[in-house]
């Protein structure tokens, strides 16, 4: 026997633990092992001093369930367990949580740099609807990195992108981004909805805030709207005077500064205290429930989900009616090899290809699959196709459709975790649809 | 807010109110390698309820200048001068594990100017684990991984945060964080291990004396704050079942009602006649 001593080592939960267990003691609920549903609107105070003391954040707990709710809480903190976050706040929905981020963040006047390869309800709220707050964006393709650079104005606040841009699977260089934004003393805001913490953890890649819509791969179900937003708690809002609303007296709570009284979790209690009070995008107990279900199984389904999706591009790259494919695990994708840096446990179950024949052609494929769903949602268990030009992006003009990286010929397919063939199987109807698109239709 | 001690700027929170000088002071110490910030849930009340709070950075720590006191008694010393600098005559203390070691000795030997001590998972020596200290004072990130396992009751481990959103580990990592951790949490640690007066510290406080500790404290165990409580004259035990080390955030609402109860009965928020 060696008499070396054996090192010591810290016994936190693991990542599959934490998918189950993380936030929750059942002591302190009557000892019940699932998590249970506070389906309340509000909660007793104990007097009156207590009721002050909870507005003013003199202590922890729940007041109205817009602001708080303990199950909603729970799914707060196994999101910020997974994530290795500080804090987090889910939202109604994935759409709420940028939302509620960029407010918190921004003001009127302020300015943010944004990737052009967004869901199409992220660009429109980046492009039309925050104008109309006075916050203005400019867009820069995922891998143009300088371009990022080049984009910071001194109003700048912040940097926002989806990692694996939707629908076209184009990288953002997060580590490389996050340096341009440190250096520029704003913080990094990413999109992983398509990656959860399974697959890629931002902020060990330098992102400050994470957001996720929490309707897809989390829960997998595709049941129940959510989002949320995660806070890593390394961005420094004091070093510069760039966050006002972060770092000065705040009115709404007797001149606190939230950066000085709660520092790594300083951007969720603002976004939650001032955000969801004035805003009110709040999750509902029930669904943040059905999204605990999901989360118990994540690094299950997400291992399906990836090794699927490889057999799918495998099939659809020797496929005589695929144009293209699109998926970081090909190895001439141009970002195959910071993919395989930034997840290493998969690459992720979103494909996107370009289907001979163009427009006709990808509308009869969907209109003639039968597993598969024409469905504007990714990420469920379920596989899922859409044609983005006439349905998730059609709101876009065509300028902006191409500097998007769209085409009309592009079909995006969101895997699941169906037997593979089965998949494969009705994919070969629709291609054989999509061979005559005029004689064929599900009419 | 920030004043100047030894020529260093300290920063100390005053839980969200402006500092008055007309109310009973409450100094809050925090531990090894953290900030001002582990006493929120515990230093807004007291802002709100009739008395002036610092929830002090210790020099070179969070947001106060210098470099790290090497040692429990400077640290002490330096607290006394903290007392001058603001302009009070006396205060009452609150400590958190390394901060009771600072806070016996300040109160032991500055007797004249401390009200009350209050000493949360407190003992009267912290000897450190020598992997531990190895690790910190080589700044490996591992040291506060280790501190933030042994400090987490088992409870704590899995979340159930007071604050919603907020998971326990991963705040106190980014604490311990805030700055280089040799600079910050290896020199605490080695000032916690050199520390031996503790006891003797303890037999001469005089004044009224509270210790909460918790059944799950691996760091410093009910046995330890208990043998350290008995030196006190007077002194009143509070024990929280089912809770670790850092049982000012895990059992903020418990910590809070035994502080509460303990310093307004012993250091009332009148108005100080001047």
């Amino acid at each position: 026997m060696s008499d070396k001593k054996k090192p010591i080592n810290p016994h936190t939960y693991k990542f599959d633990t934490l998918s189950l267990h993380a936030g929750y003691q059942p002591h302190k609920n009557a000892g019940s092992r699932q998590v249970p549903i506070y389906q309340t609107t509000s909660y007793l105070f104990d007097d009156v001093d207590h009721a002050a003391a909870l507005f003013n954040l003199e202590r922890g707990g729940h007041i109205y369930s817009r602001i708080s709710n303990p199950t909603v809480g729970v799914l707060e903190e196994r999101v910020a367990s997974l994530e290795g976050g500080t804090a987090a706040l889910a939202t109604s929905s994935g759409m709420a949580a940028i939302f509620l981020t960029v407010m918190t963040l921004c003001e009127a006047g302020d300015h943010l740099v944004v990737s052009s390869q967004l869901y199409g309800g992220t660009v429109n709220l980046f492009r039309l609807t925050l104008p109309k707050f006075g916050i203005k964006t400019t867009f820069v393709k995922p891998r143009d990195t300088e371009g990022f650079k080049k984009a910071i104005q001194k109003n700048t606040k912040g940097i926002f992108g989806e990692l694996v841009g939707n629908p076209g699977n184009e990288l953002m260089n997060m580590p490389e981004i996050a340096n341009i934004a440190h250096d520029a003393g704003i913080p990094l805001i990413v999109d992983a909805t398509y990656q959860t913490p399974y697959l890629c953890k931002p902020f060990e890649h330098g992102a400050d805030i994470v957001v996720h819509s929490l309707t897809k791969w989390m829960a997998g179900h595709g049941s129940s709207m959510a989002g949320i937003l995660v806070e890593g708690g390394k961005f420094d809002w004091m070093q510069n005077d760039k966050f006002p609303t972060m770092t000065k007296p705040y009115e709404g709570y007797h001149g606190l500064s939230f950066a000085e009284e709660f520092g790594p979790t300083a951007f969720t209690m603002k976004a939650r205290a001032e955000g969801m009070r004035d805003f009110g995008p709040c999750l509902s107990p029930q669904n943040a429930w059905n999204v605990l279900q999901g989360i118990e199984t994540l690094s299950v389904r997400m291992k399906k989900h990836c090794s699927n999706a490889e057999e799918m591009v495998k099939y659809l790259l020797a496929h005589e009616s695929v144009a293209w494919v699109s998926h970081p695990s090909v190895p001439d994708h141009p970002d195959h090899e910071l993919a395989k840096k930034l997840l290493p446990n998969g690459r992720g179950s979103m494909i996107a290809f370009g289907i001979k024949g163009g427009k006709d052609a990808g509308v009869a494929f969907i209109n003639n699959v039968k597993l598969s769903s024409h469905l504007a949602n990714v990420g469920d268990t379920r596989t899922l196709v859409i044609h983005p030009a006439s349905g998730t992006h059609s709101q876009m003009d065509e300028a902006t459709l191409k500097f998007a990286g769209l085409s009309h010929d592009m079909i995006r397919l969101s895997v699941g975790i169906e037997d593979i063939n089965d998949i494969k199987n009705d994919f070969e109807i629709g291609f054989r649809a999509a061979k005559k698109p005029r004689l064929v239709s599900n009419q | 807010m920030k004043f100047k001690v030894d020529n260093n700027e300290v920063f100390a929170s005053t839980g969200g109110r402006p500092f008055d000088k007309n109310k009973p002071l409450i100094i809050f110490v925090h531990g090894s390698g953290l900030t001002h910030m582990t006493w929120v849930l515990q230093t807004r009340y007291f802002a709100f309820h009739g008395y002036s709070v610092l929830a002090l950075d210790l020099p070179g720590h969070g947001l106060s200048s210098g470099e790290s006191l090497k040692s429990i008694e400077e640290m002490s010393d330096w607290l006394s001068k903290v007392i001058d600098a603001v302009g009070y005559k006396e205060a009452s203390l609150v400590g958190h594990s390394q901060g009771c070691l600072v806070t016996i000795e300040c109160a032991s030997k500055y007797s004249n100017k401390i009200k009350t001590l209050s000493l949360i998972g407190g003992a009267g020596a912290i000897p450190m684990n020598p992997e531990l200290l190895s690790l910190a004072e080589n700044n490996d990130p591992k040291a506060v991984d280790l501190m933030m396992d042994w400090a987490h009751g088992p409870a704590g481990h899995f979340g159930g945060h007071p604050v919603p959103g907020l998971y326990h580990i991963n705040t106190g990592t980014m604490l311990a964080k805030t700055r280089t951790i040799k600079n910050t949490l290896g020199v605490d640690f080695r000032a916690c291990d050199n520390y031996k007066n503790g006891f003797e510290a303890a037999k001469k406080i005089k004044i009224p004396t509270l210790s909460i500790l918790a059944t799950d404290d691996k760091m410093c165990p009910v046995k330890e704050g208990k043998k350290l409580a008995d030196l006190i004259e007077g002194s009143q035990v509070d024990i929280i079942d089912n809770c670790g080390h850092m049982m000012l955030l895990e059992e903020a609402d418990r910590v809070l009602a035994v502080l509460k109860k303990f310093i307004t009965s012993k250091y009332p928020p009148k108005e100080i006649k001047k």
